[in-house]
């Protein structure tokens, strides 16, 4: 099993990033052995629907779970569609520690939509 | 201002077809008093995917530049608030698994206003985050009689309803303020109005306040500053009130009329 964690930057001790349709990076990690790989988030500078993009990317990735600070309403509909599990990290720290988390059961299963979508 | 100088033109027996464009908050509608008598929804085509012949291939979401569909596993989701109505998907689809269904928007509403003043406005549904679709029907819809001129509304900024509300107009009027703000909006908004070509002309709205960094501006640009309007206690009360300013400051009259007839000699024709 893999999850995904968004990320500031493309290893296990970058930055968890809060946002998740705009992260710059999906980290996939193995919590059983903590291996990794960084995968840019194409969807990062996209003008609108960031969020949809994004999620499909993630849904690539075969991930059983991702791990981010906000889901908005669209990537929300998109990973629960994909059947992804969905984690909230309230906290700054990097996607070591936020996996760490996960394996503790620390982190929240994301509720309802963090924010609303923009749109242009 | 648009509510002003069109009860300007409609007092030289001019009545113009004044069109709200601000399409999100319609306002000018409290001003110059309209009673509608015409109305029609605004609808869009969004996609809506035939699950018995979809094959989940992938396709509509590689073609959908706004990402408004999302395929994930066997599912096919579409995010209507994202859907541009391009129609992309339903003719990229090699399945013929996309039909097309309206999407209501908003509506448009007409009618008589003030002094002669033929008056239609959009107006979005609660919730909906597509404006350009509202607007451009509007213009459609509601269209002028012979040789009448068309004021049109516009929302603020420089975003896609602001070009969609412009586009194709013979004058663009920009209404600032002398502020580091007005300055930083009135930069964007004469960009955009000279990369559609649009001649330009500028008022000082709350003029008195801030600084002479617009006004500069305006001189190194060469654009005409056509009307100052004075930062005061009474205009703002009356437009509160829902009064215009010209129904406030009766005296702005020939101001504005001197307005209407510099947009009219740069145009090369009478207003």
């Amino acid at each position: 099993m893999t999850i995904v964690v968004s990320t500031t930057g493309s290893d296990l001790d970058a930055m968890l990033d809060p946002r998740f349709g705009r992260a710059a990076f999906f980290l996939i990690v193995d919590p059983e052995t903590m291996a990794w790989q960084g995968h840019r988030n194409s969807a990062a500078d996209a003008p609108g629907g960031a969020g949809t993009q994004a999620a499909q990317l993630v849904a690539g990735l075969k991930a059983a779970a991702v791990i981010s600070g906000a889901f908005g309403p669209n990537a929300f509909r998109a990973l629960e569609a994909a059947g992804i599990a969905m984690f909230q990290s309230s906290q700054a720290g990097t996607a070591r520690q936020a996996v760490e988390d996960y394996k503790a059961g620390r982190l929240e299963r994301a509720g309802l939509p963090s924010r609303s979508g923009r749109h242009g | 201002m648009a509510t002003s100088l069109a009860l300007s033109l409609a007092a030289d027996g001019k009545a113009p077809l004044f069109l709200d464009c601000d399409v999100e908050a319609p306002n000018a509608g409290l001003f110059l008093k309209p009673t509608f008598e015409q109305r029609s929804d605004v609808s869009v085509l969004i996609p809506r995917v035939e699950e018995a012949c979809c094959t989940s291939c992938g396709r509509c979401a590689e073609v959908c530049q706004y990402h408004a569909i999302a395929v994930l596993g066997k599912k096919v989701l579409v995010f209507s608030q994202l859907c541009h109505a391009c129609g992309s998907c339903r003719e990229q689809c090699p399945e013929d698994a996309i039909r097309e269904v309206p999407s209501v928007l908003g509506v448009l509403e007409a009618g008589p206003a003030q002094n002669g003043i033929a008056f239609a406005r959009g107006m979005m549904d609660v919730g909906e985050p597509m404006a350009g679709p509202v607007i451009r029907k509007l213009k459609q819809w509601a269209s002028p009689g012979d040789g009448q001129i068309v004021i049109l509304d516009a929302p603020p900024g420089t975003a896609c309803p602001v070009v969609e509300s412009i586009r194709g107009s013979d004058f663009l009027l920009l209404v600032t303020e002398p502020t580091p703000f007005g300055l930083h909006d009135l930069k964007l908004a004469v960009q955009l109005g000279q990369e559609l070509s649009l001649p330009i002309g500028v008022v000082i709205n709350r003029d008195g306040i801030g600084d002479a960094e617009v006004e500069q501006y305006c001189g190194t640009e060469g654009l005409p500053i056509l009307l100052r309007v004075p930062f005061e206690r009474a205009i703002a009360e009356g437009t509160a009130r829902g009064r215009t300013l010209l129904e406030i400051h009766p005296q702005m009259g020939a101001r504005l009329r001197a307005v209407l007839e510099q947009i009219g000699a740069r145009l090369g024709s009478p207003p």
